[in-house]
């Protein structure tokens, strides 16, 4: 652990980032090489192009908009802080190693967790998935198989069953009381290797 | 109540056992009466007209009547649910066999009636192996394998080697008095007992409902560990077999090989015989009856070839059902798929029925029976306490590798399911009695182990569950968004150990699948099954077909189906309605209007020549609503039709229209959805879809439709071809121009004239005084009348032809395709109150 800890003060903000995402050393440092294997040019910061270039990523439905969740509105680039808070909503959630009061929503929370999800689908950010971007959504996983009509209707029914003050999208709120019984904290975590 | 429950309890054990006495005890004078019967017919020279020939059916007659006796007995306990609720059934079920047993007792003496290793591994575990591999819920399993595999393959060597070892330890520390027992044979008894019992297993947690993955550990490990015990159970005979001094470490070491290559030859037997039966099934289809037989037969195929290569037929059987399940339900008929859902049930139900109760029956055999206090108490105690250690461990390590670790009370509960059954059992009584002197032992201790678990625990499991909060499985229903955001996780997560780049379980998971739809599908499926393959969609089918039918059944009950447009339909569409569908209103209200004058008598031919069984539903309703009902009997009682299309082609199973019927609900259902939603946001077209139905066609079709407006095959046959067609209709109807709300021309139906002729304007002006309760459901609050005189008006003012066409059926359909989705627009005071 000692020569871990010794290689972590390369990492920026090591330490806090600790605490702040509940990753272990081991993971940052692990993460941290797999920053900079991202980052080519050794700028000390991802672009989406870096991303990209991960070839599984840009076959997968969804890719885009996880890239896309990784950048913030008009912002180009990635640093490895950024990285590392988005890749903790994926930790497993559990007994944080951080007990700290302060931090009243950790990003693994079932609510962090939810919250992401959530912005893969609202891609405008007014707080609200509309028909057309769920429709977005399910074109790109379902694709080829389905027609489009049988696409419109199967997003029109997703989102009368969660629709619940009628207003023809759904919030937040009932996108969470839509997945209440979903096990949420175990279907949007990952194992970090270490 | 209670009097009733119990007098017919009472009953039905009274005709169970009678009927018992009848084939039990006249048995044997039988045997020999009918001996003499046959002796002395011979030498009677005329024709006997009746004979006695119970011998000639003797052992199906028997077989059969035990597996109803077996049943009968279910039957009683399960009529009972509130014993039922304490004690599992599987307890109560080897108590009717203690009764049973005891019966037969009393009237021979002796037992004539035992489970045999042969009846029971080859023909009760069987189904029930196979059921539980068919339904075992994969993705869950498999996600799960790790796990499953260490509890299953290390737990039971933990199980086995602790009990014998400590067995012996006792035995040379004096604690059982004098045996025959050797440590071999200590082992070989411990490697019997070891395994928990998937159908004692199964019988006790399908009643507590734990959640899902507690239940497919517990449920995986005790269907796997079964193939581990029979393995290490043969290790063991051939050891002792060999006996003790010839044992060295190259047997040992051959016996760990022959361990790992008969669970593993197996499994892979199993992963051959499945693909096997894939490939049959994508065969299948022009004996679709006998399809479902396939399975049976190649999945017993799978169990005896492993036998035969004295590989593992447990897990065989196991993984060809796993491996099998996704592409044979793809490939199969739908009713193939439920034939085999069902007769697998029945099997294995039927089976583990048989095994409990004769389980209980042989237990009343005092020839069995030999007592050693401390042998009978040390396993019990050892069994249970190593089974908590071994679990507590096991779980301990792999909860260092496992994303959500298993809880303390999870554990507990696992530990405690630990039930040995009656695979336990057939081994004891499968070992030779030459080789271990104290066999009897063996066997009733086994019994007493089985009973003791079975009952006992299977008793406390309930309140345990309950007292400890094990988290239960969330029933929860099946909805569509829940389904489209897994599988949004599903590749988030790949994306997610993609982006950190680690070579995770979803990482794996995305591999398989990508293999699988490339060269498994291909290769094992039919084509045109791969095509439905999405999961999404076909919950989304699902769902409609459910609604489809609660629909008709909420109709039936109320005795009318008016409701469907007065409650959810118009509550469904108001919810979705904006205040920009008022500037159409007033369209289409016209349009309403037009197509009730229009239709309704157009209507009134073709219904009665429908089917007569459609007629009788239909008769009990008042001949005010009956219009409404026939148009909405013909859209949702599809049984009517299915019916009468019998008549043409009996001699074919109805499988293929059924299916035709399935997709046209599901498509009507469908688009009704979908028009609804676009007549709320009035903004949006229906997308353009590439069309095969042509203008021509659909001339064609209306010169048919003309020539015999009143036959209702033809309005069907229309219907069909509409729905194949997409959106052809409405899109038409665009692009002649002037449209207000497409939502009311899904359906085609029969073209009628434009002009409204006098005889038809009459008969519009009937409808509209007899039914006020349509009315009242497509009215708003102006006046009818106004509107309906308007409406060819406004027709007349629109050229093209294509619209023509396209709008009358349109019209039409409002009245005909049963009204759910658009009904008009409330008046603009209520519709605000909606906002």
């Amino acid at each position: 652990m000692g020569s871990s800890s010794s290689s972590l003060s390369h990492i920026p903000d090591g330490q806090q980032l600790m605490g702040e995402t509940g990753f272990s050393a081991a993971h940052l440092l692990r993460l941290h090489e797999r920053f900079e294997l991202l980052d080519k040019d050794s700028r000390g910061h991802l672009r989406p192009e870096d991303f990209e270039e991960i070839r599984e990523l840009t076959e997968n439905p969804v890719g885009g908009r996880i890239i896309g969740a990784f950048f913030p509105p008009e912002k180009e680039t990635l640093d490895f802080p950024s990285f590392v808070r988005i890749l903790a909503h994926f930790r497993p959630t559990g007994k944080n190693r951080s007990r700290d009061r302060t931090q009243p929503e950790p990003a693994n929370s079932r609510t962090g967790k939810l919250k992401f999800a959530f912005k893969l689908y609202d891609q405008d950010r007014d707080g609200k998935i509309s028909r057309d971007e769920l429709l977005q959504v399910l074109r790109a996983m379902l694709g080829l198989q389905v027609t489009e009509e049988q696409l419109q209707s199967i997003a029109e029914r997703a989102i009368q069953e969660a629709d619940l003050n009628s207003d023809g999208a759904i919030s937040f709120d009932e996108f969470k009381k839509s997945l209440e019984k979903v096990d949420i904290e175990h279907k949007m975590s990952i194992r970090f290797l270490k | 109540m209670s009097l009733m429950g119990l007098r017919r309890h009472a009953d039905l054990w009274l005709l169970g056992s009678a009927m018992l006495l009848c084939c039990v005890s006249p048995l044997k004078a039988e045997v020999k009466n009918s001996e003499h019967e046959s002796h002395s017919s011979s030498n009677i020279t005329g024709v006997p007209i009746v004979t006695f020939k119970w011998e000639h059916v003797e052992g199906p007659y028997l077989v059969a009547l035990w597996v109803l006796v077996c049943f009968l007995c279910k039957l009683v306990i399960e009529a009972n649910h509130h014993v039922t609720n304490i004690i599992p059934e599987s307890a109560l079920l080897i108590c009717a066999g203690f009764i049973l047993g005891g019966i037969i007792w009393g009237a021979d003496l002796q037992q004539t009636f035992k489970l045999t290793p042969i009846v029971f591994f080859y023909y009760l575990l069987p189904p029930i192996i196979l059921d539980s591999g068919y339904h075992m819920p994969n993705k869950l399993f498999f996600t799960n394998l790790g796990a499953i595999l260490i509890y299953a393959v290390i737990g039971t060597c933990w199980n086995a080697a602790s009990l014998g070892l400590s067995l012996w330890g006792c035995h040379k520390g004096g604690a059982m008095g004098e045996l025959d027992i050797g440590l071999l044979q200590y082992l070989l008894f411990g490697s019997l007992i070891a395994a928990v019992d998937p159908v004692a297993v199964l019988a006790v947690f399908e009643q507590v409902h734990v959640n899902e993955v507690l239940f497919i550990l517990v449920f995986g490990e005790s269907l796997l560990n079964d193939g581990v015990t029979v393995v290490l159970f043969n290790v063991f005979d051939a050891f002792v077999t060999l006996g003790g001094a010839q044992i060295d470490a190259v047997e040992i070491i051959k016996g760990i090989i022959s361990f790992f290559v008969v669970a593993f030859g197996g499994s892979l037997l199993g992963f051959v015989f499945g693909l096997l039966m894939c490939f049959l099934t994508r065969c299948t289809k022009n004996i679709q009856i006998i399809e479902p037989g396939f399975i049976f037969v190649v999945g017993y195929l799978s169990y005896l070839t492993a036998e035969m290569l004295s590989l593992s037929a447990i897990l065989s059987c196991v993984f060809c059902g796993v491996c099998c399940q996704k592409y044979i339900n793809a490939n199969m008929n739908e009713n193939s798929v439920k034939t085999v859902k069902y007769a697998m049930k029945v099997f294995a139900n039927g089976s583990e029925t048989m095994i409990f109760v004769f389980l209980g029956i042989s237990a009343i055999d005092k020839t069995i029976w030999v007592w050693n206090t401390g042998f009978i108490l040390l396993t019990l105690l050892f069994i249970f306490i190593y089974r908590f250690i071994g679990v507590f461990i096991q779980t301990w390590i792999l909860n260092r590798f496992r994303l959500v670790p298993l809880e303390f009370i999870d554990q507990l509960i696992m530990g405690f399911g630990g039930l040995r059954g009656a695979v336990a059992y057939g081994l004891a009584v499968m070992m030779d009695e030459n080789k271990i002197k104290e066999k009897n032992l063996m066997v009733s201790t086994t019994l007493i182990v089985v009973f003791f678990t079975v009952i006992v625990q299977g008793i406390i499991m309930k309140p345990l569950v309950k007292w400890l909060k094990v988290k239960k499985a969330q029933q929860s229903e099946l909805t569509l968004i829940e389904k489209v955001q897994n599988r949004v996780f599903d590749h988030m997560l790949v994306a997610i150990e993609d982006i950190s780049g680690q070579i995770g379980h979803n990482y794996m998971r995305d591999k398989w699948k990508n293999f699988e739809e490339k060269w498994m599908m291909w290769l094992l499926m039919k084509p045109s099954a791969r095509k439905q393959q999405d999961h999404v969609f076909n919950v989304f089918h699902q769902l409609n077909l459910k609604d489809a039918v609660e629909y008709v059944s909420e109709g039936e009950s109320r005795g009318s189906l008016e409701f469907i447009r007065n409650d959810s339909a118009i509550i469904d569409f108001k919810k979705k309605l904006g205040d920009d569908i008022l500037d159409a209103m007033p369209d289409v209200t016209a349009d309403t209007s037009f197509d009730h004058g229009v239709v309704l008598p157009d209507r009134r031919d073709p219904v009665p020549s429908v089917s007569l069984e459609m007629h009788q539903q239909v008769n009990g309703l008042r001949e005010m609503e009956g219009l409404n009902s026939h148009h909405l009997l013909q859209e949702h009682l599809y049984k009517g039709r299915k019916q009468h299309r019998h008549k043409f082609s009996r001699n074919h199973l109805t499988i293929n229209t059924d299916e035709d019927e399935v997709q046209e609900i599901f498509q009507r259902t469908m688009r009704r959805r979908l028009e609804s939603f676009k007549s709320a946001k009035m903004g949006m077209g229906p997308p353009k879809i590439i069309s095969k139905h042509t203008k021509k066609e659909q001339q064609k079709q209306k010169i048919q439709l003309f020539s015999d407006c009143g036959s209702y095959s033809s309005d069907f046959e229309f219907s069909e071809a509409d729905s194949a067609s997409g959106y052809d209709p409405s899109y038409s109807y665009r692009s002649g121009g002037g449209i207000e709300n497409p939502a009311f021309m899904a359906d085609l139906g029969p073209v009628v004239p434009v002009q409204i002729p006098p005889w038809l304007a009459e008969a519009e002006l009937h409808s509209g005084a007899v039914s006020p309760s349509q009315r009242a459901q497509a009215r708003p609050p102006l006046s009818a009348g106004d509107l309906r005189r308007l409406a060819p008006l406004r027709i007349s003012t629109r050229s093209t032809d294509s619209f023509m066409m396209a709008d009358i059926p349109a019209a039409e359909q409002r009245r005909d395709s049963f009204d759910l989705p658009p009904p008009p627009p409330p008046p603009p005071s209520k519709d605000g109150r909606h906002q």
